[in-house]
């Protein structure tokens, strides 16, 4: 393998399935470009300011992901007299480089957030006698010569950070101005009021305000906090000591590839189904209708954890098959969102099915019949795109659901591998703390609030597509069933 | 309406038998019985002999679906096809890894699930059902936006928050009832409010948004002009009119659950330490016990075919439209 820059690069198969499917949104982009009825209703999204600042949350979380999602195993310092090039078995990904500072800050156990000493009492000894005190942190306000000015070092990294954060928004601003400037050919001044006044402007236009403002708040609060971290730990260390602003952030690519990756596995099953039942009908029909009642009457949580047990007993029996842990906790991951994947396909496969049955009745389709083209082309050219509408529509509306999903999967065991960090993970870990004296709630919150951030964004960002693509009301009376059973 | 019962049930049987193969397969075909037992004996005492000795104890040593030595019938029966699969259509599941008549559990921890999933149900159905008509009776004000705005941000909470949150606040902070535990009858009421609360809060985001655009797809029909016409207050229209029509796509996601209540609760069931089947689920996946499981997954089946019959039974009661044949 390569060695780039003092490191080997490893891919997980999570991260070549995340950056393609990265890759076909942007294909995805293009063609939704050249369609004239695809631009108009993503532009019907682009015009609600909810949409727009989640899409702008959940492209901070995206980059967060992605960034997670560029692997490699750093060299290990040669050995005296050896010229064998070594590789460290932990791998590490590109945020954990950016965070470096954070991932090897650890301290000996739990610390409030900003807190300059631990949070249990030790034996120190201070001028030759031995007291039980709070002993300071070993990374966290080391810079501090006095504790008084604890205080008023926070409030100063907080105005720099903020002052920071305000510059990168400043240019962000200017960019995206530019660009909207030089696309729609206008004046940059022009362009500043129309993006901030658009009441004046005539037709509705793109909600830029909302990105802006999103914006904003992002890079202050990121500054701010970029501020602090420098100096101590943000969100509080966990019971072993690990940053948990770092714990968190590392969340966030699980999350999304459970998000995600399960439709891999959903689309192709349900499309292909949807489409073969609702257009052959007949014995095809029969048969795909069982499959899913079938699938269907198992209760969902049940289906997976049965499934995730006899996964858990092929990797426990397999150890051969993994180089490094890594690679063991990925293979857990995939294997969940293939699980999920499998015992959610039958949702949209029959909305598809039903969609078909309806669009097959129609005279364009009947022509191409009588034509005789070929069942598979029909498929293909005349139904496939009538239906795209409702598989990008489910596509969205599920992501958040996943994510929720993975979570509750995790705590009762059947999630995602315990040493892989997820939302999941942190909760199940956490769970008991609130019932220390005193109390331990910095990694729930930091958990409940970024949770929270990206399915809201989500929620929110859902309904802005199902709106624009499709008034009608058919989504959610598919996802109450699924709900109602976790 | 008895004979399309009957059909109803026999078309059942298909699908179970479905539910039964896929179980089956998962169970047995994907991992041989040898790979379950040196995965539940641990890596150190894995023997042949301890392997055998494990299987035969849990009737895991005889072939999958044929078993050629056995004499006559017994070629068909004496396998784990039909012990393991087969005799669960006459709900004998056979004993745990613990070696408890599994069927004997489920029975004595029906009572605990039924006397938390219940009363979360009633509760939750009277509670949503009364939120989203206030909505729709407020639309288009700054009460309806808010109402919805408060749906979405609740139902973008994950459960395992309000489960943790409310049992620190009510039973830690304020020490208003203990944080978890059963006791059996009318004590039990102690115990269980916390969490049928918990649960019907955790509840109304998701459905009180979708009760909401239900009513407010009727409310623009012809038959509510028409009765405020004739002059009826806006809330006699809402509750006469608008809520009997809208109740059947109401009943299509509520009445399905009616029977799962049986199963209880997964997450509740073990925060609060609540001895019915969603722990016992939950204990059964912690432990590995894949009998369990097994059993589990059928009797969860068969409660939703049950559900879905009781929908469609329920659509004559409310629809004089719909005829069952």
């Amino acid at each position: 393998m390569a060695d780039l820059f003092g490191v080997k690069p490893v891919f997980l198969w999570s991260d070549i399935l995340l950056w393609s499917l990265l890759a076909g949104c942007v294909l995805l982009a293009f063609y939704c470009r050249r369609h004239d009825y695809l631009r108009r209703a993503w532009r019907r999204v682009g015009e609600s300011s909810a949409a727009m600042a989640s899409a702008t949350l959940l492209t901070a979380f995206i980059a967060v992901g992605l960034l997670d999602s560029l692997h490699y195993q750093p060299r290990l310092p040669a050995k005296e007299g050896s010229t064998e090039v070594q590789y460290a078995p932990e791998v590490l990904s590109a945020l954990d480089a950016l965070l470096a500072d954070l991932r090897l800050k650890k301290e000996k156990t739990y610390s409030a957030p900003l807190a300059t000493h631990a949070f249990a009492k030790e034996t120190v000894e201070r001028d030759g006698v031995q007291t039980r005190d709070f002993p300071r942190l070993q990374h966290a306000g080391r810079h501090l010569e006095d504790l008084a000015q604890h205080r008023d070092d926070l409030i100063a990294r907080a105005a720099a950070g903020a002052f920071r954060g305000a510059l990168l928004w400043a240019a962000f601003t200017g960019i995206v101005v530019g660009l909207i400037a030089l696309s729609h050919r206008t004046r940059y001044a022009d362009t500043c009021r129309a993006v901030w006044r658009p009441a004046l402007s005539a037709s509705r236009p793109v909600a830029w305000r909302a990105v802006l403002l999103t914006a904003a708040v992002l890079c202050v609060a990121g500054g701010v906090m970029a501020g602090w971290a420098d100096g101590y730990h943000v969100f509080g260390t966990d019971k072993v000591g690990q940053d948990v602003l770092y714990l968190s952030l590392k969340s966030v690519r699980t999350a999304l590839l459970i998000g995600t990756l399960t439709t891999l596995v959903t689309l192709p099953l349900s499309i292909a189904l949807g489409l073969i039942a609702g257009f052959r009908g007949g014995w095809w029909d029969d048969a795909i209708q069982y499959l899913y009642t079938v699938l269907n009457s198992i209760p969902g949580v049940l289906l997976i954890a049965a499934m995730v047990l006899m996964m858990q007993v092929v990797i426990d029996t397999h150890p051969e098959w993994f180089e490094t842990a890594a690679e063991r906790a990925d293979a857990r991951l995939l294997a969940l969102c293939f699980i999920l994947g499998l015992t959610s396909w039958t949702g949209l496969c029959r909305l598809l099915r039903a969609e078909t049955l309806k669009l097959r009745e129609l005279d364009y389709v009947q022509a191409a019949r009588a034509f005789g083209v070929a069942d598979t082309r029909i498929m293909a050219r005349h139904l496939l795109p009538n239906l795209m509408h409702i598989v990008l529509i489910a596509l969205v509306m599920d992501f958040s659901g996943l994510v929720l999903s993975e979570a509750v999967l995790s705590y009762i065991g059947i999630g995602v591998d315990s040493t892989q960090n997820s939302f999941g993970t942190m909760i199940n870990a956490a769970r008991l703390e609130l019932s220390r004296e005193p109390v331990v709630w910095w990694s729930l919150a930091a958990a409940f609030v970024l949770m929270l951030a990206l399915v809201l964004a989500a929620n929110l960002f859902a309904d802005a597509v199902r709106d624009a693509f499709d008034p009608r009301f058919q989504w959610r009376a598919r996802r109450m069933p699924r709900r109602a059973a976790a | 309406m008895i004979a399309y019962i009957v059909r109803r049930l026999l078309y059942a049987l298909p699908i179970l038998i479905g539910v039964n193969l896929i179980t089956f397969v998962l169970f047995f075909v994907v991992n041989s019985p040898d790979d379950m037992a040196r995965m539940q004996l641990g890596a150190k005492r894995v023997t042949p002999e301890a392997i055998e000795k494990w299987k035969a104890e849990r009737g895991y040593d005889r072939p999958l679906v044929w078993n050629a030595e056995a004499p006559g019938l017994a070629k068909a029966t004496d396998t784990i096809l039909f012990d393991k699969s087969v005799r669960m259509f006459a709900f004998d599941f056979g004993r745990a890894d613990d070696g408890r008549d599994i069927a004997l559990e489920i029975r004595s921890r029906m009572g605990p699930s039924l006397a938390i999933a219940l009363p979360t149900f009633l509760l939750g159905l009277f509670v949503t059902v009364s939120f989203a008509l206030l909505l729709v009776f407020f639309r288009h004000t700054a009460l309806d936006v808010g109402g919805v705005v408060l749906c979405v941000v609740a139902m973008s909470i994950s459960g395992l928050f309000y489960i943790i949150g409310g049992q620190y606040l009510v039973s830690k902070v304020w020490n208003l009832v203990p944080i978890s535990g059963y006791a059996p009858g009318l004590d039990a009421a102690r115990f269980l409010i916390l969490p049928v609360l918990i649960s019907v809060i955790g509840g109304i985001g998701s459905s009180a948004r979708w009760y909401r655009t239900l009513f407010l797809e009727e409310i623009n029909k012809d038959y509510v002009r028409t009765a405020r016409a004739k002059g009826l207050s806006e809330l006699r229209v809402l509750f006469r009119h608008v809520l009997k029509n809208a109740m059947i796509p109401i009943l299509t996601g509520v009445v399905v659950v009616i029977p799962m209540l049986f199963m209880g609760s997964l997450l509740l069931e073990s925060f609060f330490g609540i001895p019915g089947l969603g722990s016992y689920t939950i204990d059964a996946i912690n432990a590995q016990d894949f009998a369990v499981v097994r059993s589990m997954v059928f009797i969860g089946s068969v409660l939703y075919i049950v559900g879905l019959l009781l929908t469609d039974i329920s659509y004559t009661l409310v629809d004089p439209r719909v005829r069952l044949n």
